[in-house]
């Protein structure tokens, strides 16, 4: 029994990490004011490529570097088509997520099949691994994992506690009274797309080099569009993404727990989605307002009169 | 050591697609002055401001601090040379703290863990000009006196030397008002000086020592406030002794339309923006608004058309109570409006021509039949609008944000006007337009007039207001300062009225 | 220094309208060309066999036109949606939804009634499962504030999952054995095809009148044109007296509807029986967003911008077999094409100039 608990609770860390990553992500792009709807396309690509790389230099962490490179620049156009050309940005996003999962597919195609020799190992912090329980939990994991919840943290300094953050919140809030202190809106949005974009490849990252080590187109399997949503439950908030992220962690584990007791794999499998919704709806009552989103989130940006 | 002893703008013009802003404007300020910069709207006096803060760029002149001439390219550069700037609406976020904002505003902020470095710094300046806040709420829970106050704080902290205040008590209560000049009058003694933008004749009286009277984008007059009164000033700010030169044919009044009966409304920040306002327009009678624009003129027009909430009091056409129901409804009962804001809410910017020419009588028979738009009909009443209300247009298949300003209004004013609503609310409704176009609109109005119609007119001018009304009210803060008959001789004194230092009630 | 400016262009006509779309697409196409080659395909040749098999031969068009159907029907429906501002991305789930009461009606009565009667019934209770399926997110958005990209997708996960649900449980088909499935639709529930083709052409005549019926309602009724107003400018549906919500309402109905009867056209006419949800949509409810922006939102054009996508989709099927590119290849098209339209649209709306 224990056992079972143990290992439900380990691959619920492990199917938060993607989550997380891809969810801070965005949370940090939406906060700037833009809307992404591409991060199942860039999580794609960060996929391929990681695993590309890796496969052909038998080096993971250059696969990663090469996978969160790729993921900025497959971003750019869609920060290019909503700050520059102010587009509609839900019609850039749906274009970013096609052309990153098809860029994906083609790139892949002659990967398939094709397991790493060197994959990513999990890492075991020492000491702390070896507490009862908790040490097998949450000190044995991937790097993923502990790089997710680091970089949740940073994420969360970063927005709020420097000038940086005040300035990217700003940003997302009040485009125009921002600009009037002088600070380069654009550029702040153009940052925060791409930063958003490295983070959404590093989730594709840890899919194919860290949990399931091979590529097959597909593999992000609607997780980026989950991101999209936890960035609302986590309302903006880096921090509260750990919680969110890893609660839809638990739900997509929790499919295969209660399978052998005979409830439909279909109706379990429906679980993260609907929970998404009915937690939407809770949010919608308390918070009415919803006074968490950035004020001017998917409003494109016009410069004043300079 | 203040970094600004004396300033001056020279010869300063500016002006937008040929129509002049500033023209030749000369201002000059030094150390513990406070200088009034009086105008009504579109006067002039946010657009020299805006040069000087760096917003925009003067198509010629000059601007020199303590006789250096210095170029001012960006906010950032006018923070550099010590100019802080409080707009009339605030640059502030909203959601975000009192600290966090300051934050954003301040340039030497420090990167890390801003908001606790920075919060000594602030406490300081809070306590020496002896006015509090509290960094940690958020700035919509506070009051507009409040929010205004951080506005100042950032730009002090910045080392502004010369505060530049646009419309400041347009939002602050008396009491409010009060506190700020106490805190004005102390930086004044501290050596600061402070551009003091207003349309209100008592404040500028009260705290200003210099008055500078633009009108139309040129210098009217200036005088030091002790030395003058509000008479001469209002006779500036208005530019004439008032002439009564009425043209039109005298008709008697017909049946009562409209009756307005002590209606209280609120603006959109919640603040009380109709008090008590009673009148009523009856069949051939023009009833004009006078005032400078955001005394309440906006909200009561919208209170009549249905788009407000009115808290207290009853509205009434020809008998029938129309208080808060539905604006379609009261569209039907014979109210047609054309609206302050055109391009915002008077029509469908990547629609057609024809469209548009119907937006709000789409759905009446004359235009459609069961479900289906007559588009025959429609057509040929759009044509018929161009023609009669002189709009250019390329044709009427063209989307109607291609028009210029003046044609859109000419448009939106035909389309209300041509229904013969039995009270049609206008709103500024010859602002922006070209000689020919505001002429022909006022002929048209006096048509209406003739043919039975009821006006509602908020006008900011004054030659209109004259011309075109039987009957005038003078609204300043929600309130009516003077309601007459258009040949009473107590209206020579309408710029004090307009200026709040009059009433006549 | 060269500065751009740029600013808005005052006269957008038809033809400039028309020619940026096309150049736009050309565009497209030379940066797809460029991919190809960089994967060692001769671009010119994949381009055109791309076009050659779907337009091609008798029985490329053939294909092209039964891929075509959904595509225009649900494009058709979006562009109601979009033009009112509501971004349905839950046509997926929409289509699907209306493929399962359609399933349903057939699989109940369809023994007992005749072609004539149980067709018609299957249509229409696939536009009331796509209308509810539409109307949900509507509802979530006007009253929760709930942003429809995220409710609409989530429902399209659910709705796939509930299909698959039904087909490996209660809907069980007894004589289906390796895929999951409902029995096969009895012989009246299934849609006659043009002989020598899959065209079943029921629903293209269905497919055909709705496009030309929602042209008539968005330019031509009441309702019409205040959907165009409200998506245009909310403030000016205010003024003008105009109900935003009943307005987003019905216009989901009709989307989510139109999504709701090619569901059932792609049941009764290709497959036969309900199946795996991804055997069925296939992507239809994202190919067909693009299909609409094509279209610029006006739902006549969606014929032929829908024309267009299949006939990307079948010859793309046809050069993956023959030249080995990967499923993907389709996809990477369509991203293309769609960042190339929004460029095209920037330049169509703003004019540019070297000072």
């Amino acid at each position: 029994m224990e056992d079972i608990i143990i290992s439900v609770l380990q691959r619920t860390m492990i199917a938060g990490t993607p989550l997380l990553l891809a969810t801070v992500g965005e949370i940090i792009c939406e906060r700037s004011g833009i809307l992404n709807l591409g991060v199942e396309g860039v999580m794609s690509i960060g996929a391929v490529v990681a695993f590309i790389v890796t496969f052909l230099t038998g080096q993971p962490w250059l696969g990663v570097a090469a996978a969160i490179v790729a993921g900025m620049i497959i971003s750019l156009v869609h920060a290019f088509a909503s700050i520059t050309l102010q587009a509609n940005q839900v019609v850039s996003g749906l274009a970013l997520t096609m052309l990153g999962l098809g860029l994906s597919g083609m790139l892949g195609k002659p990967y398939i099949g094709k397991p790493l020799a060197i994959k990513m190992n999990s890492f075991a912090v020492p000491f702390l691994a070896d507490i009862p329980y908790l040490g097998k939990i949450f000190f044995d994991q991937s790097p993923f994992f502990f790089l997710a919840i680091i970089l949740a943290l940073v994420a969360w300094f970063f927005l709020e506690r420097t000038q940086f953050g005040i300035k990217v919140r700003s940003t997302g809030e009040n485009p125009t009274a921002t600009e009037t202190h002088g600070v380069n809106v654009s550029l702040i949005k153009y940052t925060c797309v791409l930063i958003g974009g490295g983070f959404s490849a590093l989730a594709g990252a840890h899919l194919s080099i860290s949990y399931s080590k091979s590529w097959i187109e597909g593999m992000t399997a609607g997780r980026g569009w989950i991101a999209i949503a936890l960035t609302i439950f986590a309302l903006w908030n880096p921090g509260k993404a750990i919680f969110a992220s890893f609660l839809f962690g638990g739900i997509f584990v929790l499919q295969y727990l209660l399978q052998p007791l005979g409830i439909s794999p279909n109706f379990l499998a429906m679980l993260p989605y609907a929970t998404t919704l009915i937690v939407l709806l809770i949010i919608s009552f308390k918070d009415p307002k919803k006074l968490n989103a950035p004020a001017k989130l998917g409003e494109p940006y016009k410069r004043g009169e300079r | 050591m203040r970094k600004i002893k004396n300033l001056e703008m020279k010869n300063i013009s500016k002006s937008f697609q040929g129509i002049f802003a500033n023209k030749n404007l000369n201002l000059s300020i030094k150390s513990g002055e406070i200088l009034g910069l009086l105008g009504e709207n579109g006067a002039g006096k946010t657009t020299l401001m805006n040069i000087l803060y760096g917003l925009y760029q003067p198509d010629s002149g000059e601007i020199r601090i303590n006789d250096k001439k210095i170029k001012i390219n960006s906010p950032l550069a006018s923070i550099e040379h010590g100019i802080g700037m409080v707009h009339q609406h605030f640059m502030l976020i909203q959601n975000h703290s009192v600290i966090e904002n300051i934050a954003l505003g301040y340039k030497d902020t420090p990167f890390f863990f801003p908001k606790i470095k920075i919060k000594e710094k602030v406490l300081d300046f809070s306590e020496k000009f002896n006015f509090p806040v509290n960094l940690s709420k958020k700035v919509w829970q506070l009051s507009a006196g409040e929010q205004q106050r951080i506005e100042i704080i950032k730009a002090l902290l910045n080392g502004a030397d010369l505060l530049i205040l646009d419309e400041p008590t347009s939002v602050l209560t008396s009491q409010e008002a009060k506190e700020l000049f106490s805190i004005l009058n102390d930086m004044k003694k501290q050596g600061h000086m402070i551009i003091f933008i207003s349309h209100k004749l008592d404040e500028i009286m009260d705290i200003c020592d210099r008055v500078m009277v633009l009108r139309k984008g040129e210098i009217i007059g200036s005088a030091e406030t002790d030395k003058t009164d509000k008479k001469s000033l209002a006779r500036m700010m208005i530019g004439k002794e008032v002439i009564f030169n009425i043209k039109k044919e005298k008709i008697p009044k017909g049946e009562k339309v409209l009756n307005v009966d002590n209606i209280n409304a609120f603006d959109d920040k919640g603040l009380p923006a109709l008090k008590n306002i009673s009148f009523s327009i009856h069949e051939n009678e023009i009833f004009g608004i006078a005032g400078v624009a955001g005394n309440g003129q906006k909200e009561l027009a919208e209170a009549i058309t249905g788009i407000r909430r009115i808290s207290s009091g009853k509205v009434t056409i020809k008998g029938k109570d129309i208080t808060n129901i539905s604006p379609r409804k009261i569209f039907d009962k014979g109210v047609s409006h054309v609206p302050e804001e055109r391009i915002k809410f008077g029509i469908a910017p990547g629609l057609f021509l024809y469209d548009n020419a119907i937006l709000k009588q789409h759905h009446l028979d004359k235009y459609s039949k069961k479900s289906f738009l007559q588009y025959d009909k429609i057509k040929a009443h759009t044509k018929a609008l161009i023609d009669k209300f002189n709009v250019s247009a390329p044709s009427i298949n063209t989307e109607i944000r291609n028009l210029s300003g003046g044609n859109i209004q000419k448009l939106i004013l035909g389309r209300e006007i041509s229904e013969e609503p039995s009270l049609l609310v206008a709103s500024h409704p010859t602002y922006g337009l070209d000689v020919g176009a505001t002429q022909y609109l006022r002929e048209q109005l006096l048509e209406r007039r003739k043919l039975g119609g009821a006006i509602l007119l908020f006008s900011e001018d004054l030659d209109e207001i004259f011309e075109l009304c039987d009957k005038i009210a003078i609204i300043f803060e929600g309130k009516f300062t003077g309601i007459m008959d258009a040949d009473d001789k107590r209206l020579s004194d309408i710029g004090l009225m307009m200026a709040g230092s009059l009433e006549y009630v | 220094m060269y500065r751009l400016k740029v600013t808005n262009r005052d006269n957008i006509t038809k033809t400039r309208s028309f020619m940026t779309n096309v150049f736009s697409l050309g565009a497209g196409l030379v940066a797809i060309g460029i991919l190809f080659a960089i994967n060692k395909v001769n671009p010119f040749f994949a381009i055109s066999e791309i076009f050659a098999n779907s337009f091609g031969t008798m029985y490329g068009i053939k294909e092209t036109i039964t891929k075509a159907i959904p595509l225009i029907l649900i494009g058709t429906g979006l562009t109601f949606a979009f033009r009112a501002k509501f971004w349905n991305i839950g046509a997926e789930g929409q289509m699907l939804m209306g493929a399962i009461f359609g399933s349903w009606t057939a699989l109940t009565f369809g023994e007992f009634l005749p072609g004539f009667i149980i067709i018609p019934m299957m249509f229409i209770a696939g536009f009331i499962g796509g209308g509810i399926w539409g109307i949900i997110p509507a509802i979530l958005k006007i009253k929760y504030s709930i942003n429809e990209v995220i409710s609409t997708l989530m429902l399209n996960y659910i709705c796939a999952e509930f299909i698959t649900m039904l087909i490996v449980g209660p809907w069980k088909g007894a004589e289906r054995f390796g895929f999951p499935g409902t029995n096969d639709l009895p012989g009246s529930a299934v849609l006659n095809v043009i002989p020598g083709s899959r065209i079943h052409y029921v629903t293209l005549i269905i497919t055909i009148l709705f496009a030309s019926i929602l042209c008539v309602v968005v330019y031509k009724t009441k309702f019409g044109y205040e959907v165009r107003v409200v998506g245009e400018n909310p403030d000016a549906g205010k003024y003008a007296g105009i109900n935003f919500f009943r307005t987003t309402l019905m216009v989901m109905v009709i989307s989510g509807g139109a999504a709701g009867l090619a569901g059932v056209g792609e049941i009764a006419g290709i497959h036969h029986y309900l199946g795996h949800p991804a055997s069925i949509s296939s992507g239809y409810g994202f190919t067909a967003i693009i299909v609409a922006w094509l279209a610029k939102l006006n739902p006549l054009y969606t014929i032929i911008s829908g024309l267009f996508f299949a006939g990307i989709l079948v010859g793309g099927d046809a050069i993956q077999i023959s030249l080995g590119l990967p499923a993907a290849t389709v996809q990477i098209v369509n991203g293309m094409l769609l960042v190339f339209l929004i460029m095209g649209d920037f330049f169509l709306k703003n004019r540019i100039r070297i000072q």
